[in-house]
């Protein structure tokens, strides 16, 4: 093969090795979610109430206890499940019982779950049961709100400020 | 081939002819030992290099900040596009080249069946390699935090959350933008430095079995990449998507399809079935040299009444399957040679080199120091004696070829007769000029795997070396060179190789009838003493 020819198959093959690297290396574009959509995003974790409840220790129980090991409330190790509700439209779109984490099964629920809906007004409701109660929620709330397109609405639950919180 | 296993036959050799087509072509335009396809390993290393290079530069000028990474980023990519944006490119397209030659290294070795017998522990260090590499590259894409780099980095924790080993989800600091600090960016950046820096000591260990390992291109082939990438980087530069923003969805993004195309397949089916599907190739990867396992001939083995301690064979083994230890036989060398029965590939490179494989020994049974059990060198002197007893044509040529390369038996007739071994290293120059100086053929033809493609690795360079007296055991001078040829031909080349055979037919018939020197009487068969003695 002549010089030339062979200059010219070598940068043929440098050329191909750069085109499926340059091609690939951002195309095809991946469509990962609807333009016109939004999503409500809902996260929480959360430790249900002790299972078996707590009680408190009497002045001679703690007496024979360590000073610093003296706990007023002696609770349960193991967790209740948590019971977790959410409303779209008066569509429900999740109810579902978490179990405790941990072998012990001592450690917080956790969710994390996305709903994907058209963009527009949208009434949203939720509730929540970590007690040991047989009926009704420990903490509920409900709104209407505006979703954009594209828009990431995120519910988190903070016992501290009162149950769910809207972003 | 040693496949015997008929569904895996089925797979390899449409693979390994794939292989073989692309790579004839390829020889034809790059000289010598530059064809990309033989050097994929090597190329893969290189770009390691180029990217740790790049790498370093643009830590340099990276901010790890919530809002200055992606600014950084931007700076590099348009105020300093000539030096840093270059960079940047070069260490993106650099990366992704790696994967390229990764993917098309583990497929040839899986074609070649180089993954099963002694050469598993390549094959299974070689996993890791491909881990963490996938891991520094998704971490490098992390570090831009733009909008790639946010679907990146929720569709990751959503994957890990799967798991059921985070007490929190993980993907909970990724919905909404307080949920992130500057500390994010210390933990990728770090991230982005270890796992390369682990990478390296898996490639290390992926070679640590392997003698002489080719962990460079040859010059002018990294010569070539490199500009072919840098031309790439100049005239499409690496950019940015828009910055990050979790208040919003990432709705398009392009993809590095190198890196990140799992992403698309956890939305398709869920994480779950993804994770499972890596369980499931990762298990079958790791358990491939065992399924089913190489039926392998035996190791080679060492006969200390002929071996000198010389070392020849320590220094030509291409698996490093032969080491030297204090003498055990009481005999007056200081070391002996000793056989790695785990490391060996029965390629016979060692007995090639062993100056002990002389063919033309009569006073005693020809054992050479070193040999293959099931291919003695006895043996070898055997066939070529038998395959040359056939031969009746004007000129005779004996063709000496290897089980991997073009399959010489084809080619026998009248004037040519073939003998295979293991590998072309296997050949000691003293049968050449034995089977010259016996005149049990007229010229000597020498084939074996394609220039640079010796699926033993190092033994048709020994063997050409061995000839051209440039390496131990040398042809002797008296050899006469005009009555040898060699051509090095794949799977591929049976009627070119037959054309070469020609040619160097016709150039014997132009040489004086070759009278054959006085040796005595012929060995007996099967290497035993000759009743003469």
């Amino acid at each position: 093969m002549r010089p030339y020819a062979r200059y010219l198959g070598q940068g043929s093959v440098y050329l191909v090795i750069v085109a499926i690297v340059g091609t690939l290396a951002d195309t095809p574009a991946y469509r990962n979610f609807p333009e016109d959509q939004g999503m409500i995003r809902l996260t929480l974790s959360h430790g249900g109430k002790p299972k078996g409840g707590c009680r408190t220790q009497s002045a001679e129980e703690l007496e024979k206890i360590a000073p610093n090991m003296r706990r007023k409330r002696l609770c349960s190790r193991e967790r209740l499940p948590v019971l977790v509700e959410m409303t779209i439209d008066d569509r429900r779109v999740l109810s579902r019982v978490l179990q405790p984490t941990g072998i012990r099964k001592d450690g917080p629920v956790r969710l994390y779950e996305g709903i994907a809906v058209a963009a527009g007004r949208h009434r949203i409701s939720l509730a929540l049961r970590d007690s040991d109660r047989a009926k009704g929620f420990d903490y509920e709330r409900r709104t209407v709100v505006d979703i954009r397109p594209g828009q990431n609405f995120v519910i988190r639950f903070r016992p501290e400020f009162g149950g769910f919180v809207f972003k | 081939m040693a496949a015997g296993n008929p569904l895996l036959r089925s797979i390899q050799r449409p693979l390994r002819l794939a292989f073989a087509l692309p790579e004839k072509l390829l020889d034809r335009v790059f000289p010598g030992h530059w064809n990309p396809l033989y050097n994929l390993g090597a190329l893969g290393f290189f770009m390691y290099w180029i990217v740790a290079g790049s790498g370093i530069y643009l830590y340099i000028f990276f901010d790890t900040g919530l809002t200055e990474a992606y600014q950084s980023v931007e700076y590099m990519t348009n105020d300093q596009w000539y030096l840093a944006g270059v960079m940047r490119s070069l260490h993106r397209y650099a990366s992704d080249a790696m994967v390229l030659f990764m993917v098309l290294h583990v497929m040839r070795e899986f074609a070649l069946d180089h993954y099963r017998g002694s050469r598993w522990f390549s094959w299974i260090t070689g996993a890791p390699v491909i881990v963490l590499l996938i891991v520094s590259g998704i971490t490098g894409y992390w570090l831009v935090w733009d909008r790639l780099a946010q679907y990146i980095a929720i569709k990751t924790t959503e994957f890990f959350d799967w798991l059921p080993i985070f007490g929190v989800p993980i993907a909970a600091n990724f919905v909404a933008p307080e949920s992130l600090d500057d500390r994010f960016f210390s933990l990728m950046i770090f991230l982005h430095i270890a796992a390369p820096l682990f990478l390296l000591f898996a490639l290390w260990i992926h070679l640590a079995r392997i003698a002489q390992a080719r962990s460079n291109p040859p010059r002018g082939l990294a010569a070539g990449i490199t500009a072919a990438l840098l031309a790439l980087s100049l005239v499409k530069p690496a950019v940015s998507h828009a910055p990050a923003d979790l208040s919003t969805m990432v709705t398009s993004v392009n993809l590095d399809w190198f890196y990140l195309g799992l992403y698309p397949l956890v939305d398709m089916f869920s994480a779950g079935a993804v994770w499972g599907a890596l369980a499931f190739f990762g298990l079958t990867l790791m358990a491939m040299p065992w399924m089913p396992p190489l039926r392998r001939p035996a190791p080679a083995e060492v006969h200390l009444e002929h071996c000198n301690g010389c070392r020849r064979c320590v220094e030509d083994c291409p698996y490093e399957a032969v080491a030297m230890q204090p003498r055990s036989d009481g005999a007056s060398f200081d070391l002996e040679a000793v056989v790695n029965p785990d490391l060996c590939v029965s390629c016979g490179i060692c007995s090639g080199a062993c100056p002990s494989s002389m063919p033309f020994r009569r006073r005693s049974d020809l054992v050479s120091g070193i040999e293959l059990p099931d291919f003695t060198i006895a043996d070898l002197r055997n066939r070529i004696r038998k395959a040359c007893a056939r031969l009746s044509g004007d000129v005779r040529i004996l063709l000496i070829g290897c089980n991997n390369a073009a399959r010489v038996e084809r080619l026998t007739n009248a004037e040519t007769a073939a003998v295979s071994l293991p590998c072309s290293g296997m050949l000691p120059p003293p049968f050449i000029d034995y089977v010259l100086a016996r005149g049990l053929a007229d010229g000597v033809f020498i084939t074996g795997c394609r220039e640079g493609a010796c699926y033993n690795r190092l033994g048709q360079g020994w063997t050409n070396a061995r000839i051209d007296r440039q390496r131990d055991p040398h042809l002797r001078r008296r050899v006469p060179r005009e009555r040898i040829a060699r051509c090095w031909a794949g799977p591929l080349d049976d009627k070119a190789l037959a054309g070469e055979i020609g040619r160097f037919a016709a150039r014997l018939r132009t040489l004086p009838a070759a009278a054959p020197r006085p040796a005595g009487p012929p060995p007996a068969p099967g290497g035993q003493k000759a009743a003469a003695q």
